[in-house]
């Protein structure tokens, strides 16, 4: 399971964060809760007025879609390995794939921050388990949720998750697949697709998809969608103004370096990056019909 | 988020890259109220712990409250342990503060330092609290300039010499275009020995002004 730079040991980070929290306690401020409409701030500039705290984020480093498919004897997920920053492609080598537990894999597009905080979140539920010692732990539709339950609650107050999230899993010979977003709207499907893949991937993975899909044939299923995306994810026009649902990944790129997760009864696995082949030097690319004797290219 | 009326930026061009053996960070010194600058000689590169530090971009009063946040638990946590503390530590501390109060503050800030454990790491905390390690990063407004010039130049296993030129080429060249980062380059090499300060006037700079 992919938990990088853990640097202490468990014990005297939880105790020292039970101190930082109190402490922290005084650092956060209290405000209002009726905020005003965010506006997309962006890039700082210099000099602009705050106003009244504003309880609504308005999401800063964002990732974009994330595909998943159940295929038979498994899940698996495809996301890139991009995190931008507004339309600049700020960070290219992210994980927005995580596995939790010996079950759950999930991904996430949108505020790469509360991204980072579901994940400590999950990690929590599932050290609990692994204290409590019992030889259960939670299932991954117990996660998701567990996981819904704080969106929608994060939601009524003002102040969610900025996320669209794909939770997946296999336990006990059943593949379980649910998405959800940051209002907590929350379903589960055999193919599920954030962000824009909602509009470009998944009309393509549900015309292939079957029943008795092979993971090879998820696989290819997954990394063709992701090629259509790079071809054709580029910036969405205009602002952000109401990018509600999830839309946080609307403003950034796609990328063609991508991760795969699986969930099986082998386990769970987060695969190292790699690059998708693209295809550019098709004839009527390189030799476009433009010329005089024809309208021009476009 | 934004700027109050009246408060003070750092228009800034900040980096910090990883050499094996430790990290080399390095700032502008312009401290910016809307065109007039406050002060041309600020000092950008802050100690968090012996072998940490911290460059800080955005508001100069929000990154200068975080640091001393952070320095102070830190300080406490190295007692606790009877060690050095993890850069990682560093890092994920300023990141929860920064990610839980992301409503009232407007920080960017790079994290650089040595530990026994992992050597020279940088971590990046950007404006909503995203925690991120990197083999280099740039960051405050005169990184936009620079983006194509560090992909260029910045090649792997480079040597502690080659990653400090890097690093002073880079922020020139930001320096010269961004209006709002300027005066001279400060540099702060850290490894297992201990940490080095450099400082490049702005007369000797390798490009521009």
């Amino acid at each position: 399971m992919p938990r990088k730079w853990t640097g202490l040991n468990l014990a005297s980070t939880s105790l020292f964060f039970v101190t930082l929290s109190a402490c922290l306690l005084q650092v956060v401020f209290t405000s209002n809760m009726f905020g005003v409409t965010v506006k997309n701030s962006g890039m700082t500039g210099t000099g602009t007025t705050a106003g009244p705290t504003k309880r609504t984020h308005s999401p800063m480093v964002t990732g974009t879609s994330v595909l998943g498919v159940k295929y038979n004897g498994g899940v698996m997920l495809a996301a890139d390995t991009l995190a931008s920053y507004g339309s600049l492609a700020r960070f290219k080598d992210v994980t927005r794939l995580n596995a939790v537990g010996d079950y759950t894999i999930l991904g996430a597009g949108g505020e790469f921050s509360d991204f980072q905080a579901i994940q400590e979140i999950l990690e929590k539920m599932d050290q609990e388990d692994k204290n409590a010692d019992d030889g259960f732990s939670h299932s991954p539709a117990e996660l998701f949720n567990y996981l819904r339950a704080i969106f929608y609650s994060k939601r009524n107050k003002f102040n969610p998750l900025w996320n669209e999230v794909l939770v997946g899993g296999f336990k006990d010979g059943k593949a379980f697949l649910g998405h959800l977003d940051m209002i907590g709207t929350a379903f589960s499907d055999e193919v599920m697709a954030t962000g824009f893949g909602s509009y470009l991937a998944l009309p393509i993975m549900r015309k292939r998809w079957h029943a008795n899909m092979t993971e090879g044939e998820a696989r290819a299923l997954l990394e063709d969608c992701m090629r259509v995306l790079f071809y054709r994810w580029g910036l969405r026009e205009g602002g952000r103004e109401g990018g509600r649902q999830g839309e946080g990944g609307s403003d950034c790129r796609a990328l063609n370096r991508i991760q795969i997760a699986k969930a099986d009864a082998s386990g769970v696995l987060v695969s190292q990056a790699f690059t998708l082949s693209t295809v550019w030097d098709l004839a009527s690319f390189a030799n476009p019909k433009a010329g005089m004797d024809t309208d021009g290219s476009w | 988020m934004g700027l109050k009326p009246g408060e003070v930026a750092t228009g800034t061009t900040i980096m910090a890259v990883e050499f094996d053996g430790g990290v080399v960070l390095g700032a502008d010194s312009r401290t910016s109220t809307g065109t007039y600058v406050a002060n041309r000689v600020s000092d950008k590169l802050t100690a968090l712990h012996h072998h940490i530090y911290c460059c800080r971009s955005g508001s100069a009063a929000d990154t200068q409250a975080l640091a001393d946040y952070v320095r102070y638990f830190l300080a406490s946590h190295a007692i606790d342990l009877g060690r050095t503390p993890a850069v990682y530590t560093a890092a994920k501390l300023m990141s929860t503060l920064i990610y839980r109060n992301k409503d009232n503050l407007l920080a960017g800030v790079i994290i650089g330092g040595w530990d026994p454990k992992d050597g020279g790491q940088v971590y990046t905390v950007t404006l909503g609290g995203t925690l991120q390690r990197q083999k280099f990063s740039i960051g405050g407004s005169g990184s936009t300039y620079i983006y194509g010039h560090v992909d260029e130049a910045f090649k792997e296993n480079m040597t502690r010499e080659e990653c400090q030129n890097f690093v002073k080429k880079a922020i020139s060249h930001a320096m010269a275009r961004d209006g709002s980062s300027g005066g001279v380059i400060r540099m702060v090499t850290i490894d297992k020995t201990g940490v080095s300060r450099e400082f490049i006037p702005g007369d000797k700079l390798p490009y521009g002004p």
